[in-house]
């Protein structure tokens, strides 16, 4: 009954010519947190990147609420890797929450009170509401973290994507973005966290999505989370797979 | 129209220049994009020899056209590299700044052969930069582009700030990232383009760099940063050419810029040579301090409340000193100690400061031993490095936490036992 808040058909994405996710199939109903779990160099950010449009799909297709990316994308978040922007940046934390705002601001208008209100009620979300006029180079890793996911709060979404929020973060910030993951999905929303700590993914999450090049399953935690998919996310099998993508990169048949 | 003295004009001319230039130049290196303008100088040169070439005279707008179309076809030639080989794009700007710079120093050649007729001095101004060939007409092209770029600065701020701080975020909230990176390289080249005949294309780069480098060590806010930049750009053009009058005008501009960055290198606050030397400076000078007061404390300890006084000698002794006389000095200055020959004794402020000291120092060393793991007699180090720098709400927290534990003492006589033998450091360093 609930409606599928992401869906991806048949979608395959190449860098250079190089695949990295094959024929990935899969559908997410609304109102859940989604863990994207796969070894390293499995395609787990690229699926975002693909989802969000920022690399282009060789292909098949994304949707988001049935529609496609470009008519949907003011339903969406989105919290990039930390590493992905200079922290030297001469801007405030509340300039980069700002930045969620953007895209509902359009052309030319600049934030204004109310968008200041948003900003400062996102930081206070993530516990950083003292911070809001810190240059972003006095930052700790985790608080960088969560002025990241404040400004994907600012952007107001209804699909949050989250690429590695844990990632060489204090534990006091992982118990904040976990909670403030279930305080989202209470309010309906769904989010989809790229994650590496398997050991966490079953208390953090109610559906995961296990991925190695192709999708090796996606499903209820419960019931995909098991040893047997794991074993095939993580086990050698795919070699095959990485030597075929190789192979079309250097455009030589296989042996 | 404009009745201004040549030197006015040149003036007028070369702060336009400067503060565009530092407001452009700031989000080229903002988005790392620093050195395209110096690749845009250098290649812009065969184009204008080319259009002096075709039209046979020289005039700013049809030479600066043939200096964009070459400093495009540059843009596109490293865009290829990088794109269909494994050159990388530092290696492949290096390569073709200086080739097309190669082919415009020939092409120079050629124009200025005394075979071929007409005036072809003008051109050597795009070498080095010569204001003082400035015409009404170039002024007013300067002005008509600085009008034009910082409207546009003005008109985009919200949409340059995003795509530079984080084009990914950008894109993903549907914004034209491409078209933006377009615009912000478009005004870079016009702004360097105009700029060559004044500061020439070797030094044309400095003047894109320097400002917006030398503002960064100013503020942290970005708006504040272009206006410090354009500042920062214009007078450079401005006192350059007033003060360098009898040198080349482009190198005096670029070297005012580069004093102004040196200045700001040294002096300026939090982030210049000197603040951060000082406040390094004052925390050895701090840990010194500590360091002495806790060794008297630690000295007279058994003996307390009474407080003891402590032979110069055997303080000497308790561990290695970094100039202890001064040290000794300071103290008794600050009115911590009293100091009479060869003995010390603490004053009932420095007795405080000193078990205030020695108390956290404990702290740290019990939380360490206990929580950390590390051998008692390992842990004196350790606090060392980090005690110093411990604020106090950390410390109360500390004594809350291991008191909880029962690892205090009930009573808490002020400061907790050590959890190591006292002075066993010394024995390891060597006394002066």
């Amino acid at each position: 009954m609930s409606k599928t808040a992401f869906e991806v058909h048949d979608m395959t994405v190449a860098y250079q010519r190089r695949p990295v996710l094959w024929d990935i199939d899969l559908a997410i109903p609304e109102g859940k947190l989604v863990g994207i779990v796969g070894p390293n160099g499995a395609g787990k950010t690229t699926l975002i990147k693909a989802a969000l449009g920022l690399v282009p799909l060789a292909s098949g297709k994304v949707e988001i609420y049935g529609k496609s990316y470009e008519e949907q994308r003011h339903l969406i978040g989105y919290v990039p890797q930390r590493e992905s922007v200079d922290w030297d940046f001469p801007v405030t934390v509340r300039d980069v929450v700002l930045m969620g705002t953007y895209g509902r601001l359009g052309w030319f208008r600049r934030p204004g009170k109310s968008e200041r209100e948003i900003a400062d009620r996102c930081l206070q979300q993530v516990g950083m509401a003292g911070y809001a006029k810190r240059q972003i180079r006095q930052l700790s890793g985790g608080q960088q973290q969560r002025v990241f996911l404040a400004r994907a709060l600012a952007e107001e979404a209804q699909l949050y994507f989250l690429d590695e929020p844990f990632a060489g973060v204090d534990a006091a910030t992982e118990t904040a973005i976990v909670e403030l993951l279930h305080a989202l999905r209470s309010t309906g929303k769904t989010v989809l966290v790229v994650h590496h700590d398997l050991q966490t993914v079953s208390d953090y999450f109610d559906y995961v999505i296990l991925l190695n090049m192709r999708l090796v399953a996606c499903g209820p935690v419960e019931t995909t989370f098991t040893t047997e998919n794991l074993q095939k996310t993580y086990g050698g099998r795919l070699t095959i797979l990485d030597e075929a993508a190789e192979a079309i990169r250097r455009q030589k048949p296989l042996p | 129209m404009i009745s201004l003295s040549l030197s006015e004009k040149v003036m007028l001319g070369t702060a336009l220049l400067g503060g565009m230039a530092g407001v452009v130049g700031s989000f080229a290196v903002l988005r790392g994009r620093a050195l395209v303008g110096d690749m845009l100088a250098h290649a812009a040169l065969p184009g204008v020899c080319i259009a002096f070439l075709i039209t046979g005279h020289r005039d700013l707008l049809g030479l600066s056209a043939g200096a964009l179309v070459s400093g495009l076809i540059a843009i596109g030639a490293v865009t290829v590299i990088t794109r269909w080989t494994r050159t990388k794009e530092d290696a492949a700007i290096g390569i073709v700044l200086s080739t097309f710079f190669g082919v415009g120093v020939v092409l120079l050649s050629i124009i200025q052969k005394p075979s071929t007729s007409g005036n072809k001095a003008g051109l050597n101004s795009y070498l080095f930069g010569e204001p003082g060939g400035m015409l009404n007409s170039d002024l007013i092209v300067l002005a008509v582009v600085a009008a034009v770029v910082l409207a546009g600065v003005a008109l985009f701020f919200k949409e340059f700030e995003l795509t530079c701080f984080d084009s990914d975020f950008a894109r993903s909230q549907g914004w034209p990232t491409l078209w933006l990176d377009l615009a912000m390289l478009a005004m870079l080249a016009v702004v360097t383009i105009v700029g060559l005949p004044i500061v020439g294309v070797i030094l044309m780069a400095a003047m894109i760099i320097l400002p917006a480098a030398t503002s960064r060590f100013w503020t942290n806010r970005l708006p504040v940063l272009l206006l410090v930049s354009g500042l920062v750009g214009a007078a450079a053009g401005l006192l350059g050419t007033q003060v360098g009058r009898g040198y080349p005008a482009g190198a005096a501009i670029v070297l005012t810029a580069s004093s102004f960055f040196v200045v700001s290198l040294l002096f300026a606050p939090q982030r210049g040579v000197i603040s951060t030397l000082l406040s390094e400076y004052r925390l050895r000078r701090r840990v010194a301090e500590e360091h002495l007061l806790r060794a008297l404390f630690e000295l007279g300890e058994a003996e307390l409340p009474a407080v003891p006084v402590i032979d110069v000698q055997v303080l000497r002794d308790y561990r290695h000193w970094w100039s202890l006389d001064r040290l000794l000095e300071r103290a008794r200055e600050e009115e911590l100690i009293e100091w009479s020959a060869n003995h010390v004794q603490l004053t009932p402020l420095g007795l405080r400061r000193a078990s205030q000291i020695t108390k956290a120092h404990r702290l740290w060393e019990l939380y360490l031993v206990r929580h950390a793991d590390i051998a008692p007699d390992h842990v004196d180090r350790d606090a060392d490095d980090v005690e110093h720098l411990l604020p106090e709400s950390l410390v109360a927290k500390l004594e809350q936490e291991l008191a909880a534990e029962g690892r205090l003492p009930t009573v808490l006589a002020e400061v907790p036992d050590s959890p190591h033998v006292i002075g066993a450091e010394a024995s390891g360093s060597v006394s002066p």
